[in-house]
């Protein structure tokens, strides 16, 4: 067995893959930032509002006004440098270290394809992914054509996971049973052309869409895996992702998917393209010879990064159960639902006011939340917990600061959860400026009376 | 491996098959898409554009008025400028929801109902003698609370009222912002009304999709918004001291005049409640609504209990006195009472109707991998 593992740990492979994954991942990036600054994201996200929504134990990091545009420039130059494989692991170690931070400045705009982008380019760190056909080898003149295999291997080992675990989570009898919420997200699809009025109002692509769509994620990985049924995965991905493209608001998600996934073909696919690229360099004049070294290994100093990656995987498989250590329906409580791949998965929406009350006189008065909050933060704070306490502490602080004096915040909310009535959700009964945030289970989240079973 | 991934899919298609017979049903079908298009032309043509021409109306005799006041100032002169002010008013009850298109563009309605008025500023105008009404610093000075001020509450009795516009050092003065306030609400409404029958109308009904600029989104937005803010808070819950610490009774909508503000709010409540079944404006006959597209949607459900909200408010508002100045320092939690009855409406409308449809409400950011 240990054998085994150091023969496979020590097998090499053509270095092409890493390099084509780390040019379009690059690119993509860049893309990504730019698209964001240019719809004004930026400051309708992180500058304008005057609140911003923290992740337990991260407050300390925050916008930092107008100048949350250099950490979008920093991101956006370490992407490009990570492209053209220039000062690889500083442009990576730099795109890891902004992003991320721009990701945790916010909750409310908590995707999982930005938790999927912070975790690939933390692995990323520790990948020889600048060793043949980068600016890097260019200048040490010095490239490889062969790297570890299992620099290949873990890449896909997380794209496979991303897939597996959003396929497990599709694993609930509202997806499946009920078709929810798909059926209600579907025929919203009306003013498609062509298939807009018949297709999408049908219960049963309602059904064939979930079923399919909790396969695919499930068999997609082993799909990629062998090379007779890949050509036919990746055009499945293909069509899938652009299905959901047209059907959803979902950004550059599909994209990047479809793009990472060529990381699962043969060396021969990656060596065409860096092929076409070298002649479309030599037409404009760039060409040099580099000496070509065969075999890249890690040098000793780096053997940490072995039991580094272990322990990254490790967290990585056990982090998206750690659900079922809360009570309660996950899909209502959301204790333990981020960072778990839940993608597409729930019709969630809320309401919540906030009352301010006077211990002693018994004075209250309700929150205009529109006064503290956009329109967005209100909308995702209205039906998530730990939004609806960080922001009751918020408003407690704020209008104790005000002059006004025995501070209690309560909250009445209503949520309505994949087409089902919406019914109560907080104990408004229960002072929210009295209670801490922590990652034991909110014992003021009032039941959901109704089960949604699955993994 | 391809042969195996078939047979999964085929596999997964016969669950499927067999898998569909639960609660709901009728959604199954070819025949019975909702008709967005027809619901819209119901609304402009049935309800927006016929509302719309109406206040027109309503402001035309106004001015009549108005020019017979300002000509004669008499005590019988000013009662039917009042009448045909509180007319008039109560017709703008079923306009101010549609913020759409030249209304959007104009700033319409605040031009047209911001209340409490600002007096002073008001006063100041007089004054001076020079000033823009259609400024946005100057909402607070125009409009049908503008008028309330200067046809109820210039001075305490009728008299005095009159002796203002006709004997006072300032007369010329007050005239000439008492006529110009009415020409400008009724330049704007024209303005909107004119928009409406040269081509908006077909720009509003051909946009049936379902993004964040069609004709479905932009109006339940609006209405949604109107229920929420113009009904809910600006007629009872500030007022009746919902958002602050104490009661604020001289916020109410018809301050000066005391007695109507129950008759406009009843006005606004009906003109909510139509809308949303669908009546056309003036008539019982219904067509295409929010609360049929529910219906539609399986959701009956939410449409009967909206329906209920809108009545338990209206019998909630049977008892308060009609001076909603007066009731609020008798008793504000009356007041109270139809606000949590509004309340309540809000979460169906703004969770439940809207989950249901599927229709966003104005987010400025787009990009969602789900909840």
């Amino acid at each position: 067995m240990t054998a085994t593992l150091k023969t496979y740990f020590q097998s090499q492979t053509n270095a092409a893959p890493l390099a084509v994954f780390r040019m379009l991942f690059g690119i993509m990036m860049l893309y990504s930032i730019v698209r964001f600054w240019y719809h004004g994201w930026i400051d309708t996200l992180y500058i304008a509002p005057k609140f911003h929504f923290s992740y337990y134990g991260l407050e300390w990091i925050q916008p930092v006004g107008i100048y949350t545009y250099l950490l979008f420039i920093s991101a956006g130059i370490s992407a490009l440098f990570v492209a053209l494989g220039y000062k690889y692991r500083l442009a990576i170690c730099v795109f890891f270290l902004s992003f991320t931070y721009i990701e945790f400045m916010d909750k409310t705009t908590y995707l999982n394809h930005y938790y999927f982008i912070s975790v690939l380019s933390f692995l990323m760190i520790f990948l020889p992914a600048n060793v043949s056909f980068s600016l890097d080898a260019y200048t040490k003149k010095m490239s490889f054509t062969m790297v570890p295999k299992w620099t290949i291997d873990c890449l896909k080992l997380l794209l496979g996971m991303v897939y597996f675990y959003a396929g497990l989570a599709k694993i609930n009898s509202d997806w499946l049973f009920k078709a929810m919420p798909l059926k209600i997200w579907l025929p919203s699809n009306y003013d498609m052309p062509f298939l807009g009025t018949n297709i999408m109002q049908q219960e049963w692509f309602h059904f064939t869409m979930s079923w399919s769509g909790m396969l695919y994620d499930l068999c997609i990985p082993f799909l990629l895996l062998y090379k007779r049924t890949r050509g036919f995965a990746f055009l499945i991905v293909v069509v899938f992702h652009v299905f959901t493209r047209v059907l959803f608001p979902i950004g550059m998600f599909p994209f990047i998917m479809i793009v990472a996934t060529l990381i699962f073909f043969d060396a021969s696919l990656h060596l065409k393209i860096i092929d076409l690229l070298k002649r479309v360099f030599k037409r404009f004049g760039f060409s040099k010879e580099v000496s070509v070294s065969a075999h890249y290994n890690y040098p000793k100093s780096k053997r940490f990064i072995l039991p580094v990656l272990a322990l990254f995987f490790a967290i990585q498989l056990f982090l998206p159960f750690r659900y079922a250590l809360y009570p309660g329906e996950l899909f209502w409580t959301e204790e333990g639902y981020r960072f778990s791949w839940r993608v597409m998965l729930m019709e969630k929406s809320g309401y919540t006011t906030f009352k301010i009350v006077d211990r002693e006189s018994g004075d209250a008065f309700i929150v205009n939340n529109s006064d503290f909050l956009s329109s967005f933060q209100e909308k995702e704070m209205s039906a998530q917990p730990d939004f609806i306490l960080e922001y009751a502490h918020y408003l407690g602080d704020h209008f104790r600061s005000q002059g006004h004096k025995n501070v209690q915040v309560f909250a009445e909310s209503y949520v309505a959860l994949n087409g089902r009535r919406s019914r109560p959700f907080i104990n408004k009964m229960v002072d929210l400026y009295q209670e801490k945030e922590s990652f034991k289970h909110k014992t003021w989240i009032l039941p959901f009376n109704d089960e949604i079973k699955g993994l | 491996m391809i042969k195996k991934g078939i047979s999964i899919l085929v596999l997964a298609l016969v669950i499927v098959g067999c898998s569909t017979s639960d609660d709901s049903n009728t959604n199954g079908g070819a025949s019975d898409n909702f008709d967005r298009q027809a619901m819209l032309t119901h609304w402009g043509d049935n309800f927006i554009i016929p509302v719309l021409e109406d206040v027109n109306i309503e402001l035309e005799a106004l001015v009549q008025a108005k020019n017979t006041f300002v000509t004669t100032p008499n005590q019988a002169n000013l009662v039917s400028l009042r009448t045909a002010w509180l007319s008039a008013y109560k017709v703008w009850q079923y306009a101010e929801m549609f913020n759409i298109g030249k209304a959007d563009e104009l700033a319409y309605f605040k031009q047209m109902n911001i209340y409490p008025s600002n007096v002073t500023l008001i006063e100041s105008n007089i004054s001076n003698g020079s000033y823009d009404l259609g400024n946005s610093g100057n909402n607070a000075a125009v409009g049908f609370p503008a008028l309330d001020y200067l046809l109820f509450g210039v001075a305490t009795t009728d008299t005095d009222i009159v002796a203002i516009y006709s004997t006072s050092v300032n007369a010329s003065n007050y005239t000439a912002y008492l006529s110009d306030v009415v020409e400008k609400m009724k330049t704007l409404t024209q303005t909107v009304v004119t928009s409406w029958n040269s081509g908006y109308r077909n720009d509003y009904i051909s946009r049936s999709g379902n993004s964040a600029t069609s004709g479905v989104n932009e109006t339940v937005n609006d209405y949604i918004n109107y229920y929420e803010r113009g009904l809910r808070s600006l007629k009872f819950g500030i007022p009746a001291g919902v958002f602050a610490n104490s009661p604020l009774p001289e916020k109410v909508e018809g301050y000066y005049s005391k007695i109507y503000s129950k008759e406009l709010a009843a006005e606004a409540l009906n003109a909510v409640q139509e809308f949303f079944i669908g009546e056309a404006y003036n008539s019982t006959v219904t067509g295409p609504s929010l609360k049929a597209y529910l219906g539609y949607l399986n959701k009956t459900d939410i449409s009967s209990s909206i329906v209920t909200q809108y009545d338990q408010a209206r019998t909630r508002m049977q008892v308060l006195n009609p001076n909603f100045n007066q009731q609020i320092q008798d008793d504000s939690s009356k007041m109270t009472q139809v606000y949590d009855a509004l309340q309540v409406g809000v979460v169906l409308l703004k969770v439940d109707m809207i989950q249901a449809m599927q229709i966003s409400l104005d987010q400025g950011y787009v990009d969602n991998d789900g909840d």
